[in-house]
């Protein structure tokens, strides 16, 4: 990090890796949905699903919420916790979905 | 109050352009996490039925939460360390970390050599 860095380069760096990240989760969401899908049926599926979509678009909406904040000014501090929590979510489902398959 | 401390940390804010370098290393450890818990979904539903598939895939999955609640907590400890200007904290963790997933590459090779060989 030296200090002759245009300003703006971190910005841009710190929107590639959200961007990134949101596409990280939207393939482990689609496998998610997969393996619910194909593995079990009924209630589960509609339950596992709904889940699965309630994680993405926390994800999702996170990042683009971030993105735009990164637009003007000093960006705010970004709540790591809450996507530590959604990324363990999606284990926790893949992992029930194995055990019931 | 920063987010990221239960207590008040001390010191200053550091630079935002550290904090933002931060932000990307947990990104990148996060997504390092989502690519696990992906091959463990896949091992889930891709690879033939042998009785070492499912504990592959637990084994991806868990490994994958694991690395996502390590990716939060090292992200808070260089936080801290960034706003009292004291050097970021060691961890073993990356190499325990390629470890683990080598043993797990080594791990599906033999299960699909095995299922092509039989």
């Amino acid at each position: 990090m030296t200090s002759g860095e245009p300003d703006g380069l971190s910005r841009e760096r710190t929107r590639l890796a959200w961007r990134r990240t949101a596409l990280g989760g939207t393939a482990v969401a689609l496998l998610a949905a997969r393996l619910a899908l194909t593995g079990s049926r009924g209630a589960v599926a509609v339950a596992v699903l709904t889940l699965v979509a309630v994680g993405w678009l926390a994800l999702v909406a996170t990042a683009f919420r971030r993105v735009r904040g990164m637009r003007a000014g000093r960006p705010p501090v970004a709540r790591a916790v809450g996507l530590a929590a959604l990324t363990v979510g999606f284990a926790g489902l893949g992992t029930a979905l194995v055990v019931l398959a | 109050m920063p987010l990221f401390a239960a207590r008040d940390p001390g010191g200053s804010p550091p630079d935002y352009r550290f904090s933002l370098a931060n932000e990307r290393t947990f990104l990148a450890w996060l997504r390092t996490g989502l690519a696990l818990i992906a091959g463990g979904l896949a091992a889930a539903q891709f690879l033939p039925r042998l009785p070492v598939r499912d504990l592959l895939a637990l084994g991806l999955l868990l490994l994958g939460a694991a690395v996502a609640i390590r990716s939060v907590v090292h992200w808070a400890r260089c936080e801290r360390a960034m706003w009292r200007g004291e050097p970021l904290p060691p961890s073993r963790f990356p190499t325990l970390l390629a470890l683990a997933v080598a043993a797990f590459a080594l791990l599906l090779a033999a299960v699909v050599g095995f299922e092509a060989v039989w």
